[in-house]
């Protein structure tokens, strides 16, 4: 930069972020760079053939029609409820984790996550002995409501939700943990009760960890597989999902499974920049 | 200490207790005993509607504790507390007739000010509008007005000082508690803020608590001083006597900070009682003058080339070793306590009875609005 006028003025600050360390320069030795870069192709050639060999000529063809769309929107729809349900039920249950002491947290908390680490396959079984036809549950809801879950849409959503839902959990729960009590405290002293202390203060300030959670509960969802077929099986139109759709697609029309891959993996890469400020720029 | 002295203006609504047979006294009777683990707080408050009272001292005194347990945010293991007769050892936080400015002030940064201050209006039953309309009027009167649709993290330290005692204020509690109300701030806006407070104080007409660790704001802002240390009271009474009379070290180290109340005139303060204080700040009118004893440098001689602003004749009264300083309590046209190293003081062969000059540089006083 020579001597013009403005460099005098905006000395300093260079373009790019600001006040972020910079990385060493070169020097990252061999047996960790080789390794390293193995990793990075192994996540990304996947994809990367996913583009490759997509029709791009038969796309719009494949994409029109009428089983894509139905499975498309089912799993949209499904996600979101399920998502919506995991938000109503899961939320107070991250407050209960976060806020309130009592015996056995520790054993709620890992009940809690345990989701997160179960086959869902195992999950989706769980669910059908829980509340299918003889469920444990089920066998009552049958014979009182005459509600019947499994198999049907609703069973979708369940799936999904009894999958996705840890994810909204642990988030919240962190994020509430990382806000201060002392808000709930100071709205106490104003004359709000708990809940309104709840309703009004914490529930606005952990907005972001809530938002957070519920995409990541959502992609979940969305990508839910095992528990579903399992627990709702493979009806077109009613609870096949675009997951349990490409699979079909593939022993048929191994083309318009790649089709189907390739709209998943737009939506996972729309979420994925969605979240870019949360998990992204994590230092 | 008998210090329930007679306030002029009768409380303004007596509250008679509900068949506790307890005269309807306005103001504040607490005993607080608080207990967690070996900790064991046991302090005994009492003032009458319109005192202002510190809690002061040192960390851990358990002075937030306190404060927490007067708002019911900690329950009390024993003793009592009662508010213009009421009991309210059992009443929870949200029902108790108190407000509270915290020490970072608590601000919700969701909401903007004018929504901050109408937050407890609003979760005591008044209708939106209204509560709205009342917290308009309480940051018009504490000079607020024009950052009503601010966000906190827009305000200022002192503009976020006045919101929240805006906030507390708003549900015109019977008992206003703040901790550490000027601790957030820096050593400028401290200054202002410290003045306005003062004013807010003497206009509030329930009883104030305040928590501070800081004996100027103690001083400035209280009439009345509870010195806690390690969960007990160990001294109390008007600030000056205990300014006189310090009982523990503590205290001692406390006052040791030498405090004047006068006439402003420009860069000029004339004291009660004849002295004049050469100050940085222009002020006029009912002012005060603080400065530590560090600020004060001695002479035995008259100084000639000195730039300090204030020169007084004085004599020793007292040595005292403080840690690694010496104490010197003087005598003379201005009663004041100076510090100096011990080799400054054998060099400058200090005894009780010796005769010497005081200088203090206008830049190392302080004044401010009485």
């Amino acid at each position: 930069m020579t001597a013009s006028p403005e460099t005098g003025a905006a000395a300093g600050p260079r373009t790019g972020g600001p006040r972020r360390p910079r990385p060493l320069r070169g020097g990252a030795p061999l047996p960790l760079l080789v390794p390293a870069l193995i990793g990075l192709a192994f996540l990304v050639l996947p994809l990367v053939a996913l583009l490759v060999r997509a029709p791009w000529t038969s796309m719009p063809e494949l994409l029109t029609s009428t089983e894509v769309w139905q499975a498309l929107r089912l799993s949209l729809i499904c996600a979101t409820a399920a998502t919506a349900v995991s938000m109503v039920i899961g939320v107070p249950l991250a407050w209960l984790l976060a806020r309130v002491e009592f015996p056995g947290r520790g054993l709620v908390r890992a009940l809690v996550t345990l989701p997160l680490v179960l086959p869902p396959v195992v999950g989706g079984v769980a669910l059908l002995m829980a509340l299918g036809r003889n469920g444990v549950v089920g066998r009552w809801l049958d014979s009182w409501f005459g509600l019947t879950l499994p198999f049907t849409t609703t069973g979708v959503v369940l799936a999904e939700a009894f999958v996705a839902m840890p994810f909204l959990v642990i988030s919240v729960e962190g994020t509430l943990r990382a806000a201060d009590p002392r808000y709930e405290e100071a709205a106490t002293t104003l004359g709000a009760s708990r809940f309104t202390a709840f309703r009004r203060v914490t529930l606005p300030l952990i907005a972001p960890g809530i938002a957070a959670g519920a995409v990541l509960a959502w992609a979940r969802a969305l990508g839910e597989f095992g528990a579903t077929i399992t627990f709702a099986g493979n009806f077109p139109g009613r609870t096949q999902t675009m997951p349990l759709a490409v699979y079909l697609a593939l022993q048929s029309d191994p083309e318009a499974a790649v089709a189907l891959s390739l709209v998943l993996l737009a939506v996972s890469i729309a979420v994925l920049a969605g979240l870019r400020d949360r998990w992204m720029t994590a230092s | 200490m008998t210090d329930t002295e007679k306030n002029e203006r009768p409380p303004a609504e007596k509250t008679p207790g509900p068949g506790t047979g307890v005269p309807a006294a306005g103001g504040l009777d607490a005993r607080l005993v608080v207990e967690r683990g070996a900790f064991r707080l046991d302090v005994t408050l009492s003032a009458a509607p319109g005192d202002v009272v510190a809690l002061l001292g040192p960390n851990g005194a358990g002075k937030t504790t306190a404060l927490r347990a007067l708002a019911g945010l900690v329950p009390l293991s024993g003793g009592h507390l009662r508010l213009d007769g009421v009991e309210l050892d059992r009443t929870p936080p949200e029902s108790r007739p108190v407000g509270v400015v915290f020490q970072d002030y608590l601000l919700f940064p969701h909401l903007t000010a004018l929504d901050n201050v109408a937050f407890g209006p609003r979760c005591r039953g008044a209708s939106r509008a209204r509560s709205r309309a009342q917290a308009a009027a309480w940051l018009e009167r504490l000079g607020l007005a024009a950052h009503a649709a601010a966000k906190p993290r827009r305000l200022s330290g002192g503009q976020a000082q006045r919101v929240a005692l805006a906030r507390a204020l708003a549900t015109h509690p019977r008992l206003l508690l703040l901790d550490e109300p000027l601790a957030a701030l820096d050593a400028r806006t401290r200054l202002d803020v410290r003045a306005q407070l003062r004013r807010h104080l003497a206009d509030f007409e329930a009883v104030a608590v305040l928590v501070t660790h800081d004996p100027l704001d103690a001083m400035v802002l209280a009439d009345h001083l509870v010195v806690v240390e390690d969960g007990h009271v160990v001294q109390e009474g008007a600030p000056s006597h205990i300014a006189r009379r310090p009982r523990t070290d503590y205290i001692a180290h406390l006052v040791g900070l030498n405090l004047y109340r006068g006439q402003a005139a420009g860069h000029t303060v004339r004291l009660d009682d004849g002295p004049v204080i050469t100050t940085a700040e222009d002020l006029t009118g009912p002012a005060f003058v603080a400065f530590p004893p560090s600020a004060v440098t001695l002479h035995r001689d008259r100084p000639t080339g000195t730039s300090a602003r204030n020169l007084w004749r004085c004599e020793v009264a007292g040595l005292e070793t403080h840690g690694d300083r010496i104490r010197a309590d003087l005598t003379g046209e201005l009663p004041l306590a100076a510090d100096l190293t011990t080799v400054a003081a054998a060099e400058l062969d200090l005894h009780p009875g010796a005769a010497v000059w005081a200088t203090v540089k206008a830049t190392q006083t302080h004044a401010y609005h009485d």
